[in-house]
């Protein structure tokens, strides 16, 4: 038998790596780790053995990398920390998000609106810096609750509102886009 | 995707597009969003003294089936009471609009902008509006 017995599909994604379940996570050992599962289940390094090996082989390699992909982006790895500790983000059916909230989403969408109406790079530029660092204020916010006071329904209320600040990034790109074709 | 011929006529000739001064009398402003496409939707109603929805507007940033969603509710509430405004629900909407199962949810955020509108309104007027129709009795 091969290596491959070494793997459990009853682990959850960050122990496969190694890793412990936190939002914070050490992404130069997630990737080596990713990396070394990789080298070991490769489909090529069985292509000498049965077909019930190289088919276990395949469903390792296609397991570890959605896990990888998870774990590598911020929104997605706190939506399954979310789920390990049985609490959902209600995306799709939670629009209960605060008026305040909602509010400032108006008013991003109205000054990115402007700015590409005006076409105006510097204006969508300094939109697109001060996002940045909202998103990363948000992204500590998310960490604590998740990390350190394990205060999933403030998590889950956090992942809702940082879908929003991701679409604003996306639309910010796409003004910017279109303003320098 | 292909929007209906609905949606694309919502879409292109939005109906009743923009905003009322929050502190005009009878204004009603109901704020929601969704998380899963990022979308936002403001519905405001003005509501005259009889209780009658006499005008809407909304202002809605997202894809064609939230822009045609809030389109044609606002042509939907007026001349309604909140109550009857309260009636319209999500599958008339998506009915409506012909919307397909994965654009759903733009008709159930429009739906909840009328309520979050009504409630916005209950919570400002409630009262005064029950005050003074008991005293015109």
């Amino acid at each position: 038998m091969s290596n491959m017995a070494m793997f459990s599909l009853e682990k959850n994604h960050f122990a496969l790596f190694g890793l412990a379940p936190a939002y914070r996570l050490d992404l130069t050992q997630l990737e080596q780790s990713y990396r070394d599962i990789q080298a070991q289940v490769h489909p090529d390094k069985h292509a000498h053995l049965g077909e019930v090996e190289r088919r276990l082989a395949m469903q390792w390699s296609t397991h570890a990398n959605e896990a990888y992909q998870t774990l590598r982006q911020p929104l997605a790895r706190a939506r399954y920390l979310l789920q390990l500790n049985g609490a959902e983000s209600d995306e799709n059916s939670n629009t209960a998000m605060s008026p305040a909230f909602l509010m400032e989403q108006m008013e991003w969408r109205e000054a990115i609106g402007d700015a590409k109406a005006a076409e105006a790079l510097a204006d969508l530029e300094h939109l697109a810096g001060r996002l940045r660092a909202e998103i990363r204020q948000r992204e500590e916010k998310l960490q604590q609750a998740l990390d350190v006071e394990r205060d999933f329904a403030a998590a889950a209320e956090q992942v809702r509102e940082l879908k929003f600040m991701e679409k604003l990034r996306e639309e910010i790109h796409f003004a910017l886009e279109a303003l320098e074709n | 995707m292909s929007y209906s011929t609905k949606v694309l006529d919502h879409y292109e000739n939005p109906r009743n597009v923009g905003s009322f001064a929050q502190d005009e009398e009878g204004i009603a402003t109901g704020m929601v969003g969704a998380p899963a496409c990022g979308d936002v939707m403001k519905l405001q109603l003005k509501v005259n003294k009889d209780g009658i929805i006499e005008d809407a507007k909304f202002k809605t940033y997202g894809c064609g089936s939230a822009i045609a969603s809030s389109s044609l509710v606002t042509e939907w509430v007026k001349g309604k009471t909140l109550d009857q405004a309260l009636d319209i629900k999500n599958t008339h909407i998506a009915e409506e609009l012909a919307l397909p199962p994965v654009k759903i949810h733009c008709s159930v955020l429009a739906e909840d902008a009328i309520k979050a509108a009504v409630a916005d309104y209950k919570s400002k007027h409630g009262t005064t509006v029950e005050t003074n129709m008991c005293s015109s009795h």
